[in-house]
């Protein structure tokens, strides 16, 4: 966002959080950190909120992801994404960080608008230990530059459940009030979620209960929205195995109240991995292993030059559930330093509903 | 029959290697010259216009604290926290292994542009974009420095220091935390550059860092401005060379054809159709042009390596530009240097080709008919000449511009040597009716039958000698006006820069009983005529009363001005808009009249200068924080060190007069010695076409000597003729040289560089070099017919006596 010139310079952020994914990965055999002293995931975790809200030094990565499905009093639909990346160079023990351009911590933002016609990209770069892009658990906030998550949670309430949500791009920029109707979800096995067969984990938990109200500002003017959001934490070391190619990730509002979060990891080697969550109208959560779920493209479409899987069938037999998603916009091309593709679903079938999408991998 | 004809065009070659020898020599020099030039040009182009591109950031505009002090990291997050899309800089002076070292730190996640590194040796593998940042920000990080600034600092610190030539010797650049470090800086950075142009959500700068100042890029224009004018001297430098260049290959080639005249007519007459001749030729000549440009870019590139310390010196010195010595090849100038081998060439060869085609079958092909079927064509040719000069000179006269400058230079160029064989024949024609004595007659005749032979040697030669006239009048012209014009700008003995109004007041109330005066240095933004200018307030003082330069002095200019009655006007202002002492020209809200207009050299912009009272009036808030002291000339040197000591003024706060001008003056020097160079390198092309036009000459013109010597001439004495003969030619075309390089030095002076920038130089003459010139033009033709001459004298009395008995 901050300016064309920049991009070339800061791949160099960008990539340091990919790259992470495909580090070489060591076998998982219980092991607490990997070869370069960053912590790595383990089963059976203990959250402790609010502390977990806030960052995880000792670990290589971590991200605040929100993505919410919006419409406008005309009917219009709407979809934003807001996601700051931490990235940090060398492990640094939670009581004990870096103040001041020492700090190893590399902070980026990712933010997206869509409708059905257009979308708007931006990002944003910053080092840590200066005060200019950070997280703190209680008070919760996490910012970037002039990009900013801010908690305004009431007595008794998690740190997360109130949410004041902002980001500017070169040609739009929103600002959302969020309200949790519901409680965090903790994906995985009671928060530790295995990325592979081999072992590849990381700690994920999401608020999926978010109502939305707010303006979006498109360079046509502003626009009054409402809808639902998402958010997703998720913080590890080496997440995916090297023949891990990419994922298609879902998270799903169902009509009924229902959240279903699904996503594919692509693996070159071997059979894809799709593990599940699925937490019901009546507030019920439950684990759904690899295989339980069937993910299916049923239509590609020609975005950025390359083919993309935009429309796609997501099966659940015992759940009852046989749903196929339909972007509202086929063209959400996050054409950023590593591009992939975000942008808002429609669901219909079983179930109707809304959602997010994202596919990385494509570029 | 082709594969016959090619075999006996090329025995000539075989059979004559030192014509061989000088034809490739010819165009491989003239093309080294002209590749040479470019290749400088381009190169200190080049260089300067990376490294502006770090320093400036693209000449972005640059956010500090007008005192000069740090700012704190707070207002950095919290400009980028309020979304102005800054990115932080520290920039300070370190002791690095004995030495001063300026390092300068960056945020490569904020900052835009990164010099270039050289690749490391020996890696295998270029590193990723993410190995370098995390190699970049480290620990230990790492550093990039200028080749010979890196191989001091390595070793001495713990980081790793990579070779980047785009980087000024003398500067490191590395990331802000590890510079930090090095600099001892906590907290604190030294300015900020605006990346883009801030969101329209973005509070302004006086809301969220109240006592700083956003400054325009201006750094950058100067620079612009001032490395310009020196490489506007290598352009013309260039575009002459080409010039000289292309009547050398034009006339290496000519001789190419004279030397085989007969060998074409025998062919012919073995039935070779003339096409088939024509092809073989002209095949022969790409090959030549070809190896001789492949020699000549290979020469180039030694002569730019030769020079181009020299050139970046000069303009690291005081442009401040960092301009890198190191050469590298680039297709623009190799492709330079290729077309001018093939296209001078091609022109040469174009004529040649036309008269071989039309070369009288069963006509005798003696070098006497050759000269008179050129008389008529050396009118034509002075015509011709004429005509171009005054197509220049209308050029010149008529339009304004650059184009219209260098047209009317090279119009100006190519009519007088086309003009030089004609005004030499009707002196020699001249010479020839007053001699009495039978052998002076024989001389100047022989001489007028020479000339058409010679005369592609002696344009160049003429050519060489204007443009060495030319662009020393032009440096030293510039050298002259630009130190007296310092001496009068910079009056005063001390410059300093107290940063805040509050140590201006300690300042001045401290040196007030030391010193004779000091006087207040204030200028801001006005608009002079309705364009953005620069409007400067003058104390009244003896200082600026005895020294400011007018254009046009007169009494009571500096009583009015004190009186706030009128202003002056920059030189600059005054040609651009036609306004001159006498007229009115709106300031602001004001028509002023003009008192005066005065020369400010390496100012782009309009200027215009009023009374110190009027410009408090006009603008009380500009601070007066800047001043001009006047102290006895021995004592400012311990008075620089005083207000250092007492004031902890940075050396970019204070100058001293002496040194500045010791600096620019050096500059000067060294910019000289690089013409002086390119001076001499011209004149060495220019004899070598008049050896090889000689040598050509030299068998050609046994027939006419023969019957010289057979009437009882000496060899010795005739070699010593033809001696006289080369230093009367030499000295003949000098003398026209002269007014044509003057011609020259008025066009570059008075049209171009008015045209590139705003400003006229006064033209001074230098005399000496004249003559130090002429001398060396005879010398250059003494030693180009040194070899002939020998040989003739040397002949054996048996060749003259065959002339007799094989007439052709």
């Amino acid at each position: 966002m901050i300016a064309k010139g920049m991009v070339h310079l800061c791949v160099w952020g960008l990539l340091a959080v990919f790259a992470a994914f495909s580090a070489s990965a060591q076998g998982f055999a219980g092991m607490a950190s990997d070869a370069e002293g960053f912590s790595l995931p383990r089963p059976n975790p203990e959250f402790s909120f609010p502390e977990d809200h806030g960052p995880h030094p000792d670990f290589r990565i971590e991200w605040w992801y929100v993505t919410a499905n919006l419409t406008a009093e005309d009917g219009r639909s709407y979809g934003i994404q807001w996601t700051l990346f931490r990235s940090a160079t060398r492990p640094e023990a939670p009581a004990d960080t870096a103040k001041g351009w020492a700090s190893p911590q590399i902070w980026f933002g990712h933010a997206g608008l869509t409708n059905a016609d257009q979308h708007f990209t931006a990002q944003t770069f910053a080092r840590g230990g200066i005060g200019q892009a950070g997280a703190t658990a209680a008070p919760f906030a996490a910012w970037i530059n002039d990009w900013a998550m801010t908690g305004r949670a009431g007595p008794g309430q998690d740190a997360l459940d109130r949410l004041d949500l902002s980001a500017h791009g070169a040609d739009f920029s929103y600002a959302l009030k969020l309200e949790a109707q519901g409680p965090i979800l903790r994906q995985g096995l009671d928060g530790y979620s295995v990325k592979s067969p081999r072992g590849q984990a990381s700690y994920y938990y999401s608020q999926p209960h978010y109502d939305v109200q707010g303006t979006v500002h498109l360079p046509g003017g502003p626009v009054v929205v409402t809808g639902q959001a998402w958010l997703d934490r998720e913080w590890s070391s080496q997440p995916l195995a090297p023949s891990q190619t990419g994922w298609d990730w879902f998270s799903l509002h169902l009509a009924d109240g229902a959240k279903l979060m699904v996503y594919r990891l692509r693996d070159a080697d071997g059979p894809d991995f799709i593990p599940a969550s699925f937490v019901g109208p009546d507030g019920a959560a439950r684990y759904l292993p690899d295989g339980d779920v069937e993910l299916t493209p049923i239509k590609t479409t020609r975005v950025a030059g390359r083919d993309v899987p935009t429309h796609w069938r997501v099966i659940w037999a015992d759940g009852g559930l046989d749903i196929e998603t339909e972007p509202v916009n086929t063209q959400a091309w996050m054409d950023l330093n590593v591009p992939y593709w975000e942008g808002p679903v429609r669901v219909t079938g079983t179930h109707q509903g809304q959602g997010y999408l994202e596919m990385t991998g494509y570029e | 029959m082709w594969r016959a004809t090619a075999g006996v065009l090329a025995s000539h070659w075989r059979r004559h290697p030192g014509q061989t020898a000088t034809l490739l020599l010819g165009l491989a020099l003239a093309t080294a010259l002209w590749t040479g030039v470019q290749a400088i040009n381009a190169e200190a182009r080049a260089s300067y216009d990376r490294a502006a591109d770090v320093v400036t950031q693209n000449g972005r505009p640059v956010i500090r604290d007008p005192s000069g002090a740090d700012i704190p990291l707070e207002i950095y997050v919290a400009l980028r926290r309020a979304g102005w899309p800054v990115a932080p800089v520290v920039e300070g002076r370190a002791d690095i292994a004995g030495r001063d070292v300026t390092l300068i730190g960056i945020d490569p996640l904020s900052a835009p542009v990164l010099p270039a590194a050289e690749p490391t040796e020996g890696s295998a593998t270029p590193e990723t974009d993410t190995e370098g940042l995390i190699a970049f920000i480290g620990p230990p990080g790492r550093l990039m420095a200028a080749p010979e600034t890196a191989a001091r600092l390595r070793g001495a610190l713990s980081q790793d220091v990579l070779n980047t030539p785009d980087i000024a010797p003398g500067t490191a650049i590395g990331d802000i935390g590890i510079v930090s470090q090095l600099l001892g800086l906590q907290n604190v950075i030294t300015r900020m550059i605006v990346v883009a142009d801030p969101p329209a959500h973005a509070p302004p700068l006086a809301q969220l860092a109240p006592g700083l100042e956003q400054l325009a890029p201006e750094a950058g224009a100067d620079m612009a401005g001032l490395t310009g004018s020196f490489h506007l001297n290598l352009t013309a430098f260039g575009l002459l060379s080409f010039t000289v260049g292309l009547f050398i290959v034009h006339g290496a080639i000519g001789l190419a054809f004279e030397q085989r005249r007969g060998m074409f007519r025998t062919i012919r007459a073995l039935g070779v159709p003339a096409r088939t001749l024509g092809v073989l030729v002209a095949i022969e000549l790409a090959i030549i042009a070809t190896l001789a440009g492949a020699v000549g870019v290979g020469l180039g590139y030694v002569i730019a390596a030769a020079l181009l310390p020299d050139v970046a010196a000069t303009l690291r010195g005081l442009y401040g530009a960092p301009a890198s010595g190191a050469l590298a090849l680039r297709p623009s100038w190799v492709a330079a240097g290729f077309a001018m081998a093939w296209l001078g060439t091609g022109i040469a060869a174009a004529q040649a080709l036309w008269r071989m085609a039309r070369l009288p079958l069963l006509e005798s092909a003696q070098p006497r008919a050759w000269a008179l079927a050129s008389s008529a064509s050396q009118t034509r040719q002075a015509l011709a000449g004429l005509g171009i000069l005054c197509v220049g000179a209308f050029a010149g006269w008529l339009a304004d511009g650059l184009v219209a400058g260098f047209t009317a230079l090279g119009g100006l160029l190519l009519g007088a040597a086309l003009g030089l064989p004609w005004v030499l024949a009707r002196g020699l024609a001249f010479a020839e009716r007053r001699a009495r004595a039978p052998l002076t007659e024989w001389f100047w005749a022989d001489t007028r039958q020479q000339l058409p032979g010679l005369s592609l040697a002696l344009m160049a030669l003429m050519l060489a000698l204007a443009a060495n006239i030319g662009v020393s009048t032009m440096v030293g012209s510039f050298r002259g006006t630009f130190t007296g014009w310092l001496d009068q700008r910079l009056a005063a003995e001390i410059y300093l820069d107290a940063g805040t109004e509050d140590r201006a007041d300690e300042i001045r109330t401290w040196l007030d009983p030391q010193v004779d005066a000091i006087l207040p240095q204030v200028w801001t933004e006005a608009e002079l005529g309705g364009e953005p200018a620069t409007l400067r307030g003058l104390p009244n003082h003896a200082t600026y009363r005895d020294n400011w330069p007018l254009l046009t002095p007169a009494s009571g200019v500096w009583n009015a001005l004190e009186r706030g009655e009128g202003i002056l006007i920059n030189e600059q202002f005054a040609r651009r808009t036609g306004t001159s002492t006498g007229d009115v020209v709106r300031l602001d809200d004001w028509t002023a009249p003009v008192l005066a207009v005065y020369s400010d050299y390496g100012n782009p912009g309009a200027e215009a200068a009023v009374g110190l009272r009027l410009f408090s009036q006009l603008h009380p808030n500009v601070p007066q924080v800047r001043f001009a002291v006047r102290l006895p000339v021995a004592d400012a040197p311990k008075m620089v060190e005083a207000l250092q000591n007492e004031f902890a003024l940075g050396a970019d706060q204070m100058r001293d007069q002496a040194a500045l001008k010791a600096l620019s003056l050096e500059i000067f020097e060294r910019t000289f010695a690089v013409t002086g160079a390119l001076n001499v390198l011209t004149l060495g092309v220019a004899a070598v076409a008049m050896l090889t036009s000689l040598l050509t000459l030299a068998t050609q013109r046994l027939p006419q000597v023969a019957p010289i010597w057979a009437m009882g001439l000496g060899r010795t004495q005739i070699a010593r003729l033809e001696l006289l003969r080369s230093a009367l030619l030499a000295l003949g075309t000098a003398v026209c040289a002269i007014p044509v390089g003057l011609a020259l030095a008025w066009v570059l002076l008075a049209v171009v560089n008015v045209a590139a920038f705003g400003w006229r130089l006064p033209m001074q003459v230098f005399p000496s070099d004249w003559v130090g010139l002429t001398a060396l033009a005879l010398l250059a033709a003494l030693a180009a017919a040194a070899l002939p001459a020998r040989r003739l004298g040397r002949r054996p009395p048996a060749d003259l006596l065959k002339v007799f008995a094989n007439d052709r």
